[in-house]
């Protein structure tokens, strides 16, 4: 761990100032994930700014029936919010299905969706990875795959020296939920305020894997935008985990069945990204909502979906795993 | 035949008298030592799995404020003994695994050394590395012994004639995977060198033996046993990963010598513990079994290969237990080793039983599904008269009991047909059984004197949180003939006479066994009324021992498993063991072994698999987000029972050992159940659902 500045300012303007000012500069939320990364040494900011009494704390209801959640509300207030479990099931038990007890205290609304990869090689500093150091190449590549993505990847097995080449995850669940309810996050930058669609936070790997979202240095989340529902809608979050608690998805899946074939879907720990399954969706709207409709609708969405060999049996398994999970949860909200 | 105590104090469920200072935490561990001015060190570790260190730039280092001193190969002390290769820290720029050490910070605060040991830039000549186990490779090679002293390999009667010939056979390769101990409290030591005369040696050490720890170290440094004191109090588990000292402990006091008079700390972090502190090899194991369709066995035969360290050798006997659990006229077993460029392997709770009960347990489970025989029916057919690896009679051997009282307890009779279905979930159940060897070492003495009024003894046990502060003085008031509240035993310091290692489920037959000389010898020295400072010393070498008997525990655990229909995912609502392991000197704290060790047993099955990456050439999950241990979710009814087994043979206390029985046997049972719940057999630990979805 390398020494930091530690700075508490005034208001939000004045961290986004603060950080848009120094080019290692870095917010603090909760810490449940920055502060093991300061410690791993694969973030070394000299300067750490805490948002966490700056940002909004509450929810608060949005004249179209929404809610709007401040970027300090922790995950366990969320979870634990009326309106919420009423409204947004989903959210609520992704955000339960998540971390533990104590880490959901302290982690935030803000934090928990940037929170960074557990890619076993990008959190140890002494191997190759090019999330952490662009340009070094990827250890995961023919590694442990077991958490690591089988969507948004090339179709042929990556060159584990490219610089482009990163097979991570998105761990949060959160998040996944967030994509499947089509939440706006509100964003504050040095050049101002601007709004970003859940399902366009995160990125691809693309040519940058260092780049985990669309944000800019400097661009502070300050709230998250949950749009209502359609009436009658149900919602439900589904993780698969190797163990009962305390484990990030090996796949999950969130789910919004509005009748009529409406179904909006997004799972988790299949990409770099929580994953909206728009083409399964685009399959499945206006027919009815059996289990061979929807198995189709996998198999459309996973058509591209390329298995990472590695020790321990690589991760083909996400592939039927992630479509049996699809099929027992809208079999689950259907009921 | 021993001289049986009579129990008064033990049986009794007596609280631990460590658990209040524990619970304030009032009680100091190695590392909390309260020490005037200490120093922290901070190791450096290698960052590729084979080569040389060709330089380290420490200017960085040692141009920090506060940094004390730094040490790397080229400038550390050298040793009086490099023979243990292990231990022989910073003697040479030979790199033999990645994460080995290969220098150290000191420095005022623990975070500027772990900053300064970042900031050292090491250059190596890297050469391509070998990591990877199998069965196949072609240096694999037989050792002169496997651990504990067993022989590598044992052959009775002929194997391929008696498979060639029977009704039925099993032939089957089953693995386990790579295992770290870890335990809560991390490895860690406080050093402090007395600048004055020859120098002397004080080390707060989390071991679970302060003797064995003093042996090692005043070998490595070249010190007589009067110049070192090794002082531990409380451990916070071990589980055999501290029944040795390893590397960092040597590191430390060479840090400590560097800084004379001043205490220096050093904590591994629970990532380093993935490198420095031992941990239990993947096992292959090729199991074969024949029987006639009575299920009778002709032959058993197991051939293990595990790996070791390039640079110590440590076989873990994983052959062992077949030898002995079941009647069979053909039997063979042999170890193979392939010597790796990987960290040094080591104990860890039963090792040789824990990984050699998976293989056999889960074939004979096979067979009894072939023949279509019960599985306990299966094993009961098969108990022998005599131990059959050395003809000799059992000091007792309540295997069938275990199995039957489970079988009631559990409902075994009524248990659901295979592959039954409740809801969304296939159910099952499933048995195997546990086995231990009762051990006593060699060595061990206690000190016992009569002072204001009270019982003292001393002797340099260990407590790695198994209950020996609370056994000790119950076997000690009752050898005594007095109260279990007038007798005191202090433990963990070398300043107290000579014990052995907190290991092999050794401990209370061991120092209780010196505990009931010296309470005897101090009867007859001073009758019933001694006058105060009257003391004597006894010896585990006095106490009776017999030869004539293969002494062993016993036990039978049964699972119920759950497995999600659409997704595999795993559950065991239900765990229950049954164990004959003696008499039990203390109730509470066995069930905390028997219980700890088949919780122990379900992360073993389901979850703990230290993930080896061959091209990085490290365990790829080290921490403990990623090394998955069951949690308490993941835990549901867990019953522990005991017989009341009397066994003349072992000991004065009539004890076995208890502390590894519980972790042997329990993987098997969990594969076993979710074997009937599927239909997939999975042989290769951990059982994941991505093995049973191609079955569902
Ligand atoms: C052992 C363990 C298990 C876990 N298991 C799970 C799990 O099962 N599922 C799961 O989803 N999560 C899990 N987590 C992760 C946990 O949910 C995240 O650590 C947490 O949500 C992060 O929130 P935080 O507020 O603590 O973020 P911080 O650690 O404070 O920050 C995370 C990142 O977000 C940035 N940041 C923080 N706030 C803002 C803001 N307002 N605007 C812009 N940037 C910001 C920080 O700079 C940092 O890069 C686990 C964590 C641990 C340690």
């Amino acid at each position: 761990m390398k020494p930091f500045a530690y700075a508490r300012p005034a208001d939000v303007a004045e961290a986004v100032r603060d950080v848009a000012a120094e080019p290692t500069a870095v917010f603090l939320g909760g810490g449940t994930n920055l502060v093991d990364h300061l410690k791993l040494g694969i973030v070394r900011p000299d300067l750490v700014v805490d948002v966490r009494t700056l940002t909004s704390r509450s929810i608060d209801d949005l004249q179209d029936g929404g809610l709007r959640v401040g970027a300090a509300v922790t995950n366990s207030e969320l979870a634990a919010d009326r309106r919420v479990r009423e409204r947004y099931p989903v959210l609520a038990q992704a955000l339960l299905a998540g971390a533990t007890g104590q880490l959901r205290n302290l982690a935030t609304t803000g934090g928990n969706p940037l929170q960074r990869t557990r890619c076993v090689y990008f959190q140890d500093a002494s191997t190759a990875c090019n999330k952490r150091e662009p340009g070094t190449g990827c250890s995961a590549v023919g590694g442990y795959t077991r958490y690591h993505a089988v969507l948004g990847v090339p179709a042929a097995l990556p060159d584990p020296t490219a610089p482009e080449t990163c097979i991570a995850t998105h761990p949060s669940d959160m998040a996944v939920a967030l994509a499947a309810l089509d939440a706006q996050v509100q964003v504050l930058g040095p050049a101002g305020a601007r709004t970003v669609p859940f399902v366009d936070l995160h990125r691809l790997p693309g040519e940058d894997p260092s780049r985990d979202t669309v944000l800019e240095h400097g661009e502070l989340i300050t709230a998250i935008d949950l749009p209502p529902l359609p009436a009658g809608a149900r919602s439900a979050y589904r993780k698969v985990r190797d163990r009962a608690s305390y484990a990030f998805a090996l796949v999950s899946v969130a789910a919004v069945a509005s009748g009529n074939g409406d179904v909006r879907l997004a799972l988790g720990g299949v990409a770099h990204k929580p994953w909206r399954a728009t083409r399964a969706e685009g399959v499945l709207r206006g027919g009815p909502l059996t289990e061979d409709t929807v198995r189709a609708a996998m198999a459309a969405e996973l058509a591209a979906a390329q298995p990472q060999p590695g020790v321990d049996s690589g991760n083909g398994f996400k592939i039927p795993l992630v479509t049996r999970t699809v099929v027992a949860t809208l079999r689950d909200l259907e009921a | 035949m021993t001289d049986l105590l009579e129990p008064r104090a033990i049986g009794r469920d007596l609280v631990r008298r460590d658990g209040v200072a524990k619970v304030r935490g009032t009680a100091t561990y190695a590392y909390e030592t309260p020490v005037e001015r200490p120093a922290y060190a901070h190791p450096v570790q290698a960052t590729v799995a084979r080569g040389r260190v060709t330089a380290m730039d420490t200017a960085t280092a040692e141009g920090l404020d506060g940094v004390l001193a730094v040490l790397t190969p080229s400038t550390a002390e050298r040793l009086a003994s490099t023979e243990d290769r292990e231990f022989a820290v910073l003697q040479s720029d030979e790199v033999a695994f990645r994460g080995q050490l290969i220098g150290a910070v000191v420095a005022e605060t623990s975070e500027l050394a772990r900053q300064a040991a970042d900031s050292i830039r090491v250059t190596y000549a890297e050469q391509s590395h070998d990591t990877e186990l199998s069965a196949d490779r072609d240096d694999l090679y037989a050792p002169g012994k496997v651990n504990a002293g067993h022989e590598t390999d044992t052959s009775e009667g002929d194997v391929a004639a008696a498979m060639a010939s029977a009704d039925v056979t099993i032939e089957q390769t089953y693995t386990t995977a790579m295992y770290h101990n870890n335990p809560l409290e991390p490895h860690s030591t406080t050093a402090l060198w007395d600048p004055a005369g020859d120098g002397h040696l004080t080390l707060w050490d989390s071991t679970q033996g302060v003797h064995p720890d003093r042996a090692a170290v005043c070998e490595v440094f070249g010190l007589a046993q009067e110049q070192v004191r090794v002082i531990c109090p409380y451990v916070g588990g071990g589980f055999g990963s501290k029944g040795t000292p390893h590397a960092h402990v040597m590191l430390a006091a060479m840090a400590a010598r560097a800084l004379p008079g001043r205490p220096v700390k050093l904590a591994l972090t629970r990532q380093q513990m993935f490198f420095l502190a031992g941990y239990r090899t993947p096992t292959i194991q090729r199991m074969q079994l024949a029987a006639d369709r009575d299920g009778r066995l002709s032959a058993v035969a197991i051939d293990v290969v595990v790996q070791t360290s390039r640079i110590k050798e440590f076989a873990e006997q994983a052959g062992v237990p077949a030898r002995m659990m079941y009647a069979a006229p053909n039997r063979r077993s042999t170890h193979r080793v392939a010597a790796l460029d990987v960290p040094v392997p080591s104990w860890m709770r039963a090792p040789g039983e824990c990984p050699g009960m998976f293989g056999p347990e889960v074939a004979l489970d096979e067979l009894a599904e072939e023949l279509g025989i019960d599985p306990i029916e299966l094993r009961i057919r098969n108990e022998p008269e005599v131990d059959p690896d050395t003809g000799k009679p059992w000091s007792s051997r309540h295997l069938v009991e275990c199995l039957r009282e489970g079988a009631e307890r559990f409902g075994w009779a009524d248990r659901p047909p295979a592959r039954h279905r409740d809801g969304n979930w296939l159910v099952g159940t499933g048995v195997a059984a546990s086995v231990y060897p009762t051990m006593r070492q060699a060595r061990s003495t206690a000190n016992l004197r009569y002072e204001d009024g009270r019982y003292v003894a001393e002797i340099g046990a260990a407590d790695l949180g198994t209950g020996a502060w609370t056994v000790l003085p119950q076997i000690t008031a009752d050898a005594l003939g007095v109260d279990v509240a007038d007798v005191d035993v202090r433990i963990g310091d070398t300043e107290y006479p000579i014990a052995s290692v907190a290991g092999g489920s050794s401990g209370t037959n061991t120092w209780g066994s010196a505990l009931v000389v010296a309470a005897r010898a101090f009867r007859e020295k001073f009758g019933g009324s001694p006058s105060d400072g009257d003391e004597v010393a006894g010896d585990v070498d006095q106490a009776a021992q017999d030869e004539d008997h293969a002494a062993y525990a016993f036990g039978a655990q049964f699972v119920e498993a759950r497995v999600h229909a659409d997704t595999g995912e795993i559950r065991v609502p239900r765990l229950l063991g049954v164990f004959a392991a003696g008499r039990i000197v203390n109730p509470r704290t066995a069930r905390s072994q028997f219980v700890g060790g088949m919780t122990m047993g379900l992360s073993m099955a389901l979850h703990e698999n230290s993930v080896w990456d061959p091209q990085v050439g490290q365990v790829a999950n080290h921490d403990l987000a990623e090394y998955h241990v069951t949690v308490n979710a993941d835990v549901g009814d867990v019953q522990a029972h005991w017989l009341d087994e009397h066994d003349p043979f072992v000991n004065a206390m009539g004890s076995k050992g208890i502390g590894e029985i519980g972790i042997v046997g329990t993987a098997a049972a969990v594969v076993n159940a979710v074997h009937r719940a599927t239909g997939v057999r999975v042989r290769h630990l951990p059982v994941t659902l991505d093995k049973l979805l191609p079955g569902l």
